[in-house]
């Protein structure tokens, strides 16, 4: 009944989604304001009818309801509750659901936050973020339902979560990565509004940022907990692999990343209308790239996910429906706009140009070398593999030559910066990041590395241009306090964020020059010394989990000979699928991770160990949060509520 | 200009959709022998039936054959073998066997207990060969001309719809050998 | 789903799936340095997407055992390379070659970042021309009237003499 229940929710929120996607719509371009009044009660009939159906389907999950096939396939009654929550979304049909709840969500918010933006693109955002969920839930009632049943026999036990599901690192990266992918639709659909309307001025831009920085804000968390969460549960201790899987969530960061510079430049000078509008466009229709390319099993490394042909093709379709149609729509009016604005060739204009360009080619770049192997296979050129080493040998070249522009952008200006201002401020940052980074490469290392000292390098260019910037203003008047305060919001998120920048640069660097590892057969009581540091394996013994059987190793670790650490990697076996998998020891530290773990049992109780020292490598994810800070707190500015009501008060009293 | 600008990504998606959907109906998971029209990598190691007695690349010269990597740890081994009896015994195709990374005497009696369709087969216990030859999952079947020439690689179960693709080619491949 | 981890579920659904590694012991730190760098170029066919040194699967490790032999015995890069291409095919290397069919995969990024700054220069220039043109003062009003686009309001305007006014200050 429960499960019944669950798809009947999901018909009623297509219907009224259905609903929701046509009549504003019809509305907006009728002049009917009833019409358009009806889209924010749809969004929320939308979300309440989602909601529920993601509560009926996590009360089966809880119930241990086996005779509902999903269910059946990813739990099980020895689950941990907070495992069998999350399971929710640990599989294909599940987490399809999760996706379009969140689209739900972000309806909603438009829907609430809007109050004083002109009715008829209200009307039309919300109408277009409807034909999205339109699209999803077609997609989940024909193809793939969460709530289907086994009949007429239902299985006595679940297959269980995947085990190397069964983590911290399932609760919170797909919902942190979702809100990312699906909170882009809300730019998309401003966007395909403001082209719509044919009203595509300065103020779309000015409504787009707050939403648009947020999503970028929670892809950008996304992303960083997913790399977290291999790092530590994969064993082998990478951060970034260059999957297609995990290039499909990069490439639409990158997009996202230009358009928040991009939509600043058409906000404050009302110029790229037109190319922002695409930026904003092609963000979400490379998240929903990414989807086809992780659901459909076109690329080599996705094919556990969901092999079904049929729903690749329903997903392309989709999307030659959603990102067609859009690039089309563009296409036909972005052709007539024009931004008329100078600006010199050194300017502000000029370098978040450069940053756009830089950004865009850059996932491009990832986009060719994702599809390139596809591409060679279709044309029958034989198989081949395009994997890290050619992801680094171009994406680090962008991004440094990225940097140095971030750096220079410090000073620009809008309209026109002469260039012997920007030389005037530029060289002392520049002299001194060189020695900085010199000084502080010679305090860690003896030898010189040349990539440590490329990122150092860049790094303190940041942290020198910015801070020299930031300076300048506290010294606007006397009292520094109040300069300090008087700053905006939307100010020290951009510093916050090009702080972590900064930040991740150094970890990448650190980690990958500076790594070591020691693979050992270790029997008990052997040592191995490496860095200042002495691990002493004491054997492994048994231990009884909830639903496996482990065996614990003890490793002491001496620190300069004093004790320091005990630590326990483990190697679970889980029952329910018999899968064997490490659990690895980890001590986190500010600027060194010690990282153990286990291999195969040798003969007479010695194992297999494998130890790793990674210097810096939290930077990597601290890197992340601050340019999640800074997103959200640049998001937050009350500028934009201040400057919308402002209007919503004149169009009031024109009326 | 800018009319045709505006276009560009539209068609690029276009383009792209086309190859999406081609991929839709590719199998990336399999691979084309890196050794087609290369001679059989040259090996010397013991026969199954007579291990004193060794084998080497020679042995598989003389006809068109088919050659099978197997092992009786691998269970589509299995549930191929009565497709390759049928070939082997039944339609008298000569076929080689490459016994791969296995214990010789399980593989003995394996053959003793299914029956064995293979005229000889060779011993590559620690996977030397089945490395030259870029074998990546058995089991593996192989075209081999009447010169030891790699002439196709068919990875994965071998029924009766593979079968017939595979005598097609060994009757082109034959008929070229005699013109 | 765009769980980092699930690409590797293939592989290791068949396979045990702990990190299985092996303690091999090397006559020079430079030649562990190789096998550390040249296992992570290498892709393990059986998986699909694993780099050998990764791989749990059986066939990655005959490749690492090959490897630290061939590396032990003296062969150089290219030559181990050259060994695993011609028995696993291009598809064993990340690093595709440069070759015709891969131009535009090693080459399109940079002639796209050239057209890029290409573009910047020309818009940069144009609307440099198209400003002197229409003689300074409020140039952005009068070019964007003539365009038929939205004049600023005088909120915006308001907005941009301060931000003018704070650039001075600078």
């Amino acid at each position: 009944m429960i499960p019944e229940l669950g798809t009947f929710s999901t018909i009623l929120a297509l219907c009224l989604a259905l609903i929701l996607s046509v009549v504003p719509m019809v509305g907006a371009y009728t002049g009917n304001k009833l019409w358009v009044d009806y889209a924010r009660p749809l969004a929320k009939g939308v979300f309440f009818f989602l909601t529920l159906a993601m509560a009926l389907l996590a009360y089966s999950f809880q119930t241990d309801d086996f005779s509902v096939v999903y269910v059946a396939q990813s739990s099980n009654t020895n689950l941990p509750w907070y495992y069998k929550f999350s399971a929710i979304w640990g599989g294909h049909e599940g987490s399809l659901l999760l996706w379009v709840w969140i689209q739900a969500f972000w309806t909603l918010a438009v829907a609430i936050k809007s109050k004083n933006l002109p009715l008829d693109i209200v009307g039309r955002v919300l109408a277009v973020m409807g034909m999205i969920t339109v699209a999803f839930l077609l997609f989940i009632l024909f193809t793939s339902s969460p709530f289907e049943r086994f009949l007429p026999n239902a299985p006595m036990e679940g297959a269980d979560l995947n085990p190397l599901l069964q983590d911290f690192g399932l609760i919170v990266h797909p919902p942190a990565l979702y809100m990312g992918y699906v909170g882009l639709s809300v730019a998309f659909s401003f966007a395909i509004a403001a082209l719509l309307s044919g009203r595509l001025d300065a103020a779309w831009a000015r409504w787009s940022r707050p939403w648009t920085n947020v999503a970028w804000a929670f892809l950008t968390l996304g992303i960083a907990l997913g790399s977290w969460w291999a790092y530590y549960e994969l064993g082998w201790g990478g951060w970034w692999f260059w999957d297609p899987v995990e290039n499909a969530s990069l490439m639409p960061w990158l997009v996202a990343t230009a358009l928040i510079h991009s939509l600043a430049v058409t906000e404050k000078r009302g110029v790229f209308k037109s190319w922002t509008v695409l930026l904003a466009i092609s963000a979400f229709c490379l998240s929903l790239l990414g989807t086809f390319l992780v659901r459909s099993g076109v690329l080599t490394s996705v094919h556990a996910f969901a092999t079904d042909p049929e729903r690749g093709v329903f997903i392309l379709g989709m999307l030659i429906f959603v990102i067609g149609g859009s690039l089309l729509l563009y296409a036909i009016r972005a052709g007539s706009v024009k931004s008329e604005s100078s600006f010199a060739l050194s300017s502000r204009e000029s370098l978040l140009l450069v940053n756009n360009i830089l950004f865009t080619v850059a996932c491009a770049m990832v986009l060719i070398g994702t599809l390139y192997p596809l591409v060679m296979d279709a044309l029958n050129l034989g198989k081949i593999s395009v994997g890290p080493p050619y992801f680094n040998a171009l994406f680090v070249p962008l991004m440094s030559l990225m940097v140095v522009f971030l750096g220079i952008a410090a000073f620009s200006r809008w309209k026109e910066t002469p260039v012997s201002l920007l030389s005037s401020k530029l060289w002392l940052p520049g002299v001194l990041s060189v020695v900085a980074a010199l000084a502080t490469h010679w305090l860690y290392s003896g030898s010189i590395e040349f990539w440590v000292l490329l990122a150092l390098l860049l790094s303190y260019w940041i942290v020198f241009t910015w801070g020299r910037e930031y300076l300048t203003r506290l010294r606007i008047r006397k009292d520094w306090l109040a300069n300090m305060t008087r700053q905006s919001r939307s100010y020290y998120g951009m510093l916050l964020g090009h702080l972590g920048v900064a930040v991740m640069i150094v970890g990448i660097a650190m980690v990958t020059v500076f790594v070591e590892h020691r693979d050992a057969r270790m029997a008990p009581g052997d040592q191995l010394e490496f860095r200042g540091y002495t691990f002493i394996f004491d054997g492994a013994r048994k231990v009884q989990g909830p639903n496996y059987v482990s065996d614990m190793a003890r490793v002491r670790v001496l620190k300069d000979g004093q004790p320091f650490r005990e630590m326990f990697p483990e190697k679970r076996k889980y029952t329910a699928r018999s899968m064997v998998m490490t659990q690895v020891a980890l001590d986190p530290g500010f600027t060194r991770d010690l990282y153990i773990a286990m291999g195969e049992e040798l003969e007479n109780g010695a194992w297999a160990m494998r130890l790793q020292f990674k210097p810096f490598v939290r930077w990597i994810w601290l890197g992340a949060l601050l340019m999640t800070a800074g997103g959200l707190l640049a998001a937050s500015d009350p500028r934009y509520r201040k400057q919308d009501k402002r209007e919503a008060a004149e169009r009031g009293s024109y009326a | 200009m800018r009319k045709f600008w505006v276009f560009t990504p539209f068609v690029a998606f276009l383009v792209m959709g086309v190859f999406l959907y081609k991929g839709l109906f590719m199998d990336p998971s399999k691979l084309p022998s890196a050794l087609i029209d290369r001679p059989f990598p040259s090996f010397s190691l013991p026969s199954l039936y007579e291990p004193d007695q060794l084998m080497t690349e020679a042995d598989f010269k003389g006809e068109v054959a088919l050659l099978n990597v197997w092992a009786t740890w691998c269970p589509t081994c299995k549930e191929e073998h009565e497709q390759l009896n049928k070939i082997g015994l039944r339609e008298g195709v000569p076929i080689y066997g490459l016994n791969y990374k296995d214990d010789p005497q399980l593989a003995r009696d394996w053959l003793q207990r299914y029956e064995d369709p293979y005229t000889k087969v060779v011993v590559d216990r620690d996977g030397r060969l089945g490395l030259d030859l870029g074998v990546y999952g058995a089991p593996e079947t192989y075209i081999l001309d009447s010169d030891g020439i790699i002439r196709y690689r068919h990875v994965g179960e071998v029924d009766e719809k593979v079968w017939q693709k595979l005598k097609g080619l060994m009757e082109i491949i034959a008929a070229e050998g005699e013109a | 789903m765009k769980l980092t981890l699930l690409p590797l579920l293939l592989c290791l659904l068949s396979f045990p799936l702990w990190a299985s590694f092996e303690t091999y012991e090397f006559s020079t730190t430079h030649n562990e340095m190789r096998y550390f760098h040249l296992s992570k170029e290498l892709r393990c066919p059986t998986c699909q997407n694993q780099n050998i040194s990764d791989s749990d699967a059986p066939l990655a490790a005959d490749l690492r055992r090959e490897l630290h032999r061939m590396i032990e015995s003296g062969y150089d890069d290219d030559a181990i390379l050259d060994f695993m291409v011609s028995r696993f095919g291009d598809f064993v290397h990340y690093r595709p070659r440069v070759a015709p069919e891969t131009y535009l995969l090693w080459y399109g990024p940079f002639v796209l970042l050239f057209v890029g700054f290409g573009a910047v220069l020309m818009v940069a220039r144009n609307r440099r021309l198209r400003a002197a043109a229409v003689q300074d003062a409020q140039v952005t009003d009068t070019a964007e009237e003539s365009a038929g686009v939205t004049p600023l309001t005088p909120q915006e305007r308001e907005r941009l003499e301060n931000l003018l006014r704070q650039d001075k200050n600078l």
